[in-house]
């Protein structure tokens, strides 16, 4: 087997996160399906840095992990406030910037 | 999990001597298809399950198997990392979030926007297929290894690299960080602009108020279950939804207290009343009829259906205490 | 003597600026100062008259420069002024009798509020026709000539309360802004064609431009006469002009403002020498005004109207004289100055009789006035006699030449055109001959009706002037006529040949008094023997027909009101349906359009995140492509 599959295995991971970020309306299962993706681009980091055999990509994955944690705080933060404002944290009721 | 060392090793057994491999271990092929597909199946359950808590239970499980996969690549640290900060850390803080927000409200899947769905799959199968169909045009026949890189060890090479040539990218990133973490205490941070009342001027405003005056019941009183979300009931065998707290109240999670329950806590006064002769009066008082359409078993429950079964019994109450 | 030309413009133009700005202040004297500024202008022109007359004939003509107008390279306007024989003789016309006509109207607008306004709009008419005959290029012609046409639209609408004096006033200037609209197509050719409008170049080389430029300047400068003098087709304004106060017909649409189309003519000879074909049309025109106006005149019942017609007819005679080239334009300039004379006086006399009789305009309710007024009776009469071409008098010496030129022409179209003048002159003498018998003979038809009038004599301010004009009627054609000094005065200036005609001048002379008497006996006839109806009766077809100015209105409201309305609406629907259509629909559409788009905007963030991730897809097909290819 060629580590090229884990990259296959990541894009079908990373298509997955992203059908659910359109199908789901809960902000919370949304953010876990972004994770979703950004774990499967890291994957395909680590999987690159082994065909490649040298460790740049981990490092990007690394700070990919960084970043990603920075957001989960962030929108989480949001999340909450939205909830405290609306009693809902349905993306579908924050709708507001519509015509 | 036995296989990991092997698989783990297996790159770098090869040793330095051996530069480009064509293809992994078997057991590593064994377990990236059994393992790649339980990944597959936690990452659609993260996407279809209607429970927010069952989602983020399906992406932990995946992102643990996403951290044996790179153990599996040779990146160690980044595994360690992935399942202390990712499946410990940070799902941690999503499941304490769906606990503030409501654990139990079920996400309905029935689409509201038009069309949505259907441009979803589309969108997805074609960014899909087109990212399949483009990995299968580059044609990798062997790939390097780590071998090499990891010669003096995972961590002082990553360590090495990090505070060489990606040191500024480190430091922006951790003032990202810290960035992040003021941002989201401001955000959830309510400013207080009046003074705090004092027990005593709560009490007084109840007073004022005219209702309330004694401390509210504890829940859970005489239900089967012991817990914040099960009303207490009063003497007369109703429920009260005062028993609960006003945020699960205001979220519907109530449950119901189920006629067994109602049944069980009768039978006990009337034992009781039987050692102190006193039945005609209790007896009466918990005469609860039973009502096989409504017996539905209280554990499955929501709060919704479960109130309106309450009320509809509190009115058939109502009628026979009239006759 | 050059500086006092500029003298003659400038008095009634003085005149004018402080009449019309001196407020109510010169509301009691203001008459006289106006009288006085025209008198002023006429005494300068005397003054040079004597000058000219003593200056050998080759230097007579004089040349101010007053300054350059407009000095654009090679577009070089000045305002220069030219006095030659033929502006002369009409400088002597237009002061002389415009300072008779002011006397006049000393007294006909005795009680009138608006009298100052009145003298100052007179004293605009004579500095804009002054400036019209003295300029020495085509475009000062030009300011003249919208200078006349602007006093003439205030003086016909000078009693702007009566509707029928603002129509009247606003249908004179339309109709003459058709002419001028020919004029300054007359200008532009000029000027493309000669570089140049001042009279001189452009007239001396006339012969240089080819005869079709020849032609088409000829035939503007005709548009521009039929408006300016009412020639056929232009002519429908004329009769309603009769609405503005009658010294007013006398001075600008009798005796001068009127003749300008002849002068246009004359003073465009050469223009007219070197297109034959252009001269022809002239002929046409004034041969058709002639009979048009003189059947006209018959029908009138209006004393003013009446006279009108003849004033239309008389000038058909002037401008078919001027068309026939160097033979006629003597005689037509002739004709011009002694109908100056007997026309006003005939105006004049109208006035008085009005005047007189409440200032009623029916014939019909006249008669037998020759008692109740001897002195305008008299001045009438010999303006009368003047008008129909009695021997001896003016219009006997002046018409006969014409009729004589027009045999002249030679051949057919001579005959023709004899025959036409002849038949003219006995409509002439016929209507002239209804009017005096209407007038002044027959019953007193006025008596018993209600507000039945007092006739009595007009004042003395009124009647000198009317003798003064008189006496022109009767001396000034045998004056002109004596030694053929009129012709050989104007000779330098528009030069002169002597027609051969077919007949002898006894001959025609004969012909045009026995035309005279045939028709003053059908006059006679029909409204000298029998009793004048005071209710006009129903008449033939032609009367009915010439009552309503041979259905010229009628013609003109047919063929050019109706249409244009049509195409005014036509123009309209398309503005709002095709144009605004076209406009409106575009915005429309992208409104529209704007609509559907903006429904994207759902404000569903999955929505967008569709948008976003369809991008995405799309950007990874694209690289694909760009790799395989």
């Amino acid at each position: 087997m060629s580590p090229v599959n884990y990259v296959y295995l990541a894009a079908v991971l990373f298509t997955i996160g992203a059908a659910g970020v359109l199908i789901r309306r809960n902000a919370i299962v949304v953010f876990m399906c972004v994770e979703l993706m950004l774990n499967a681009a890291n994957l395909t980091l680590v999987a690159f840095s082994r065909i490649h055999g040298n460790l740049d990509g981990q490092i990007m994955a690394f700070f990919v992990m960084v970043v990603a944690a920075a957001e989960v705080v962030v929108g989480l933060a949001i999340i909450v406030m939205m909830y405290r404002s609306r009693h809902s944290a349905s993306v579908d009721d924050a709708s507001l910037m519509k015509l | 999990m036995a296989v990991l060392p092997a698989m783990s090793a297996a790159p770098g057994s090869a040793g330095p001597a051996v530069l480009a491999a064509t293809s992994t271990s078997a057991g590593e092929t064994a377990a990236f298809w059994v393992l790649g597909s339980v990944a597959v199946l936690g990452a659609l359950g993260t996407v279809l399950l209607r429970r927010a808590v069952h989602s983020a239970l399906c992406l932990a499980g995946t992102m643990v198997i996403l951290a044996l996969f790179y153990l599996a690549n040779g990146a160690y640290f980044l595994g360690i990392v992935q399942i202390v900060v990712y499946t410990g850390a940070v799902m941690m803080l999503f499941l304490f979030v769906l606990m503030l927000v409501g654990v139990s409200t079920a996400d309905s899947l029935k689409e509201t926007l038009k069309g949505q769905r259907w441009l979803a799959a589309a969108c997805g199968l074609g960014l899909g297929i087109l990212l399949v169909a483009g990995l299968g045009q580059v044609s990798v026949r062997s790939f390097e290894g780590l071998g090499q890189a990891n010669a003096g060890g995972n961590v002082p090479a990553l360590a090495s690299l990090l505070f060489t040539k990606y040191v500024v990218a480190f430091e922006v990133v951790g003032a990202l960080l810290t960035v992040a973490a003021v941002g989201a205490t401001l955000l959830t941070h309510r400013e207080r602009i009046e003074k705090t009342k004092s027990q005593r001027e709560q009490a007084e405003e109840r007073v004022r108020a005219g209702k309330h005056l004694p401390p509210l019941p504890a829940p859970g009183v005489y239900a089967r279950h012991n817990a914040v979300d099960r009303p207490g009931l009063l003497p007369d065998g109703t429920p009260s939804d005062l028993t609960v707290s006003a945020t699960l109240r205001n979220r519907g999670q109530v449950r119901e207290v189920g006629p067994e329950a109602l049944h069980r806590v009768a039978a006990l006064e009337q034992r009781t009343a039987d050692s102190h002769g006193q039945t005609e009066h209790t007896g009466r008082m918990y005469g609860e009829p039973h009502d096989p359409e409504r017996d539905v078993d209280d554990a499955d429950d929501e709060g919704q259906g479960g109130r309106e079964a309450r009320k509809a019994r509190g009115d058939a109450r109502e009628e026979e205490a009239a006759k | 003597m050059e500086s006092l030309i500029g003298l003659l413009v400038g008095f009634p133009l003085l005149g004018a600026a402080v009449l019309l700005c001196g407020g109510a202040k010169l509301d009691r004297s203001g008459h006289w100062l106006g009288v006085l500024f025209s008198g002023a202008s006429f005494v300068t022109g005397v003054v040079l008259f004597a000058g000219m007359l003593g200056r050998p004939t080759d230097e007579r003509a004089l040349h101010q420069h007053l300054f350059s107008w407009v000095p654009v390279e090679s577009f070089q306007a000045d305002v220069a002024f030219q006095l030659d024989q033929l502006a002369m003789t009409f400088v002597l016309l237009i002061t002389g009798v415009g300072t008779l006509i002011h006397i006049y109207s000393v007294g006909y607008m005795e009680h009138d509020v608006g009298r100052r306004r009145f003298f100052g709009y007179l004293n605009l008419f004579l500095a804009a026709m002054l400036l019209l005959v003295l300029a020495d290029n085509y475009l000062l012609l030009y300011v003249g000539w919208e200078g006349v046409g602007l006093a003439s639209y205030l003086l016909i609408g000078f009693w702007q309360f009566k509707p029928s004096a603002a129509v009247a006033a606003k249908k004179a200037f339309l109709v003459n802004r058709v002419g001028d609209a020919g004029l300054a197509i007359a200008i532009f050719l000029m000027f493309t064609t000669f570089g140049t409008f001042t009279f001189a170049p452009v007239l001396e080389n006339a012969t240089d431009a080819g005869e079709g430029m020849l032609t088409a300047i000829g035939l503007m400068l005709l548009l521009a006469a039929c408006g300016k003098s009412a020639q056929v087709p232009l002519q429908s304004w004329l009769g309603d002009a009769m609405e503005g106060p009658t010294p007013v017909s006398a001075l600008i649409h009798a005796a001068t403002m009127v003749t300008a189309g002849v002068y246009l003519i004359t003073r465009s000879g050469a223009i007219f020498n070197g297109a034959p074909d252009a001269q022809t049309a002239v002929v046409v025109v004034g041969a058709v005004t002639l009979i048009f106006g003189a059947i006209v005149g018959c029908a009138k019942d209006d004393i003013k109207k009446a006279l009108a017609g003849s004033t239309m007819s008389q000038i058909g005679y002037m401008v078919l004289a001027a068309g026939l080239g160097p033979i006629g334009y003597a005689f037509a300039i002739m004709h011009l100055v002694t109908h100056g004379f007997f026309k006003a006086g005939l105006f004049l006399g109208a006035g008085s009789v009005m005047h007189g009789m409440n200032d009623e305009v029916d014939m019909r309710k006249y008669g037998g006035l020759r008692k109740y007024m001897p002195v305008t009776f008299v001045t009438f009469g010999l303006g009368y006699l003047a008008i129909i071409g009695f021997p001896g008098l003016s219009g006997f010496f002046s018409k006969d030449q014409i009729i004589e030129a027009a045999f002249a022409k030679g051949g057919t179209q001579g005959l023709i055109l004899g025959a036409v003048t002849l038949i003219g002159a006995a409509i002439t003498a016929y209507y002239m001959t209804r009017v005096m018998l209407m007038t002044f003979f027959g019953e007193e038809r006025w008596r018993g009706q209600e507000n039945e009038p007092h006739p009595h004599e007009s004042p003395k301010v009124m009647t000198v002037p009317m003798i003064v004009l008189a006496f022109g009627s009767v001396f000034a054609g045998g004056l002109f006529k004596a030694g053929e000094s009129f012709v050989h005065w104007l000779e330098p200036v528009t030069q002169f040949e002597h027609g051969h005609s077919p007949f002898s001048a006894a001959v025609v002379t004969g012909m045009t008094v026995v035309a005279l008497l045939i028709g003053v006996a059908g006059a006679w006839l029909q409204y000298g023997r029998r009793p004048v109806p005071s209710v006009a009766p129903r008449g033939s077809l032609l009367t009915r027909a010439a009552r309503r100015d041979l259905l010229q209105d009628d013609f003109n409201h047919v063929a050019l009101v109706k249409p244009g309305e049509y195409l005014t609406r036509g123009l309209v629907y398309a503005d709002n349906k095709v144009v605004d259509g076209a406009v409106n629909g575009t915005a429309a559409a992208f409104g529209g359009l704007s609509g559907r788009t903006r429904r994207v905007q759902n404000g569903f963030v999955r929505s967008y995140a569709v948008s976003m991730f369809g991008g995405a897809a799309v950007l990874v097909a694209a690289t694909l492509l760009m790799r395989a290819v």
